[in-house]
């Protein structure tokens, strides 16, 4: 092909959400740590909080690490979804006849579900926003500048919880199968060896995000977690 | 045994096609898939009736000419290809239900043949080594790891036949551009053109239509080749150093 451009092909739009999710990974991380302080009590939650905005001051102004961060996720969530959007354009286009029967042989069910569930905790990142961050949302009419009280007055609601744990099962799945395919995208699974160890790490990381979010309002709902 | 058939009909590439069933009964369980459609469109031809179109060439499972969508599967329920499947993996009475490959990279011609050719411009694009001919070069005089030499030949055994496209949910033919990237670029005579290779040959396959790979498997499931994933690994990985390399 005359021109052609590697940075143009649909495997850079793959590298481009493998690397955006690699990031989204560890702030994923990050935060399921800092919600697991919830079981320390209130006082080490609040700081926690406080502190994440107090990092590095006086260098950087009040909040001023948090918002890098922020900027930067914003930008992995538009090159994410970009790539998303195109890719799954593409593999529309690339199939316009259906199968009258069509078996998935080889497929986890995870695979076929990273567009769907991706969409899923997109929806579900918004509601969290406007929950937590943004419109800080108290359906039980509570204070609202409080985080460890707003987190205990949300998840005291069992739909909120049920919400809650739905995108997180979405997420693990969705973390099942997109740690392994982002290695695979990166080149670093050209071994059966190394592709097996590569999609454990990916069930173990999903497991473990999963099971460390939902330990919070399941925490609440139990009565472990109290005002 | 006596079989159910429901046969993708297509009389040519502009027409619309439809699913058509079909009756056959006393099939031997030691006949291939292929003989089998013989049969059937022998009575076809004795009743005056088109007989069904598909592809076959060898039928020694080595030339990937043949290639049918079975009962959803690419090449059918054994890891071969259809000329080697035979009716024993099937059962008395089941009804099987035969496609075409369906991509839109693989225009159907007729019935249950496709237009591959879209392979062949992906591969005029790079599979290939560039090198004067002339008298040959002492074998001994380039090395080759026993390993390389291994992998090379193991992913050389792609007969391009399309299953993996076939079976993929994005309809991309990664596993095929991998198996060729892999083989030349385990070996020294595929060094100087590693990098346009790959370039040239994902860009072509983008341009005829084949969707991108989400590494979901179902590609190397159907391989009848049983090329593993990891080439695709090789493919992206090669892609990602000819961007480190200004391609």
């Amino acid at each position: 092909m005359k021109g052609a451009r590697a940075s143009r092909t649909t495997i850079a739009l793959k590298l481009g959400m493998a690397i955006s999710g690699i990031i989204f990974l560890g702030f994923v991380l990050a935060h399921m740590y800092g919600n697991l302080k919830a079981f320390a009590g209130h006082n080490a939650f609040n700081e926690y909080a406080e502190h994440l905005r107090e990092i590095g001051e006086p260098m950087l102004p009040h909040e001023g690490l948090l918002w890098i961060l922020r900027v930067g996720l914003i930008a992995a969530l538009v090159v994410h979804v970009y790539c998303a959007v195109v890719l799954w354009r593409r593999a529309a286009r690339a199939r316009t006849t259906k199968y009258v029967v069509k078996k998935q042989t080889g497929a986890t069910r995870a695979s076929l579900l990273m567009r769907w569930g991706g969409l899923t905790i997109f929806l579900f990142l918004v509601w969290h926003l406007l929950n937590f961050t943004i419109g800080k949302v108290n359906v039980q009419g509570g204070a609202t500048n409080d985080p460890y009280n707003l987190l205990v007055d949300t998840f005291d609601v069992w739909w909120l919880t049920l919400i809650y744990i739905a995108a997180m099962l979405a997420l693990g799945a969705h973390l099942h199968h997109g740690v392994w395919s982002a290695a695979q995208t990166l080149g670093w699974t050209g071994t059966a060896a190394k592709r097996q160890r590569a999609k454990t790490v990916g069930f173990v990381i999903a497991l473990i995000v999963t099971v460390g979010f939902s330990l919070v309002p399941l925490g609440v709902l139990a009565g472990v977690i109290t005002k | 045994m006596n079989l159910t058939l429901k046969i993708w009909r297509q009389p040519d590439a502009t027409s619309a096609g439809a699913m058509h069933t079909y009756e056959l009964s006393e099939v031997s369980p030691d006949m291939s898939f292929l003989e089998m459609l013989d049969v059937l469109n022998e009575q076809l031809n004795d009743k005056g009736e088109e007989p069904i179109a598909f592809d076959s060439d060898c039928r020694e499972g080595i030339c990937g000419t043949c290639g049918l969508m079975i009962n959803g599967e690419a090449h059918g329920p054994e890891v071969t290809t259809t000329c080697q499947l035979h009716m024993r993996s099937f059962s008395d009475g089941e009804t099987i239900t035969i496609e075409p490959w369906r991509s839109d990279a693989f225009p159907v011609v007729k019935d249950l043949i496709v237009d591959r050719s879209a392979f062949d411009r992906i591969i005029q694009q790079g599979g290939y080594i560039s090198v004067n001919t002339g008298s040959a070069p002492e074998a001994h005089s380039v090395p080759v790891p026993r390993d390389d030499a291994m992998r090379a030949f193991n992913v050389a055994t792609c007969i391009g036949c399309g299953a993996c496209v076939a079976a993929c949910p994005n309809g991309s033919a990664s596993l095929f551009m991998g198996a060729k990237i892999t083989h030349l670029g385990e070996l020294p005579q595929g060094q100087p053109e590693r990098d346009s290779r790959v370039v040239n040959m994902v860009a072509q396959h983008d341009h005829e239509g084949f969707g991108g790979c989400t590494n979901i498997g179902a590609c190397t499931a159907a391989c009848p080749k049983e090329i593993p994933l990891d080439v695709i690994s090789q493919l992206n990985k090669d892609l990602r150093t000819a961007i480190k390399h200004g391609h």
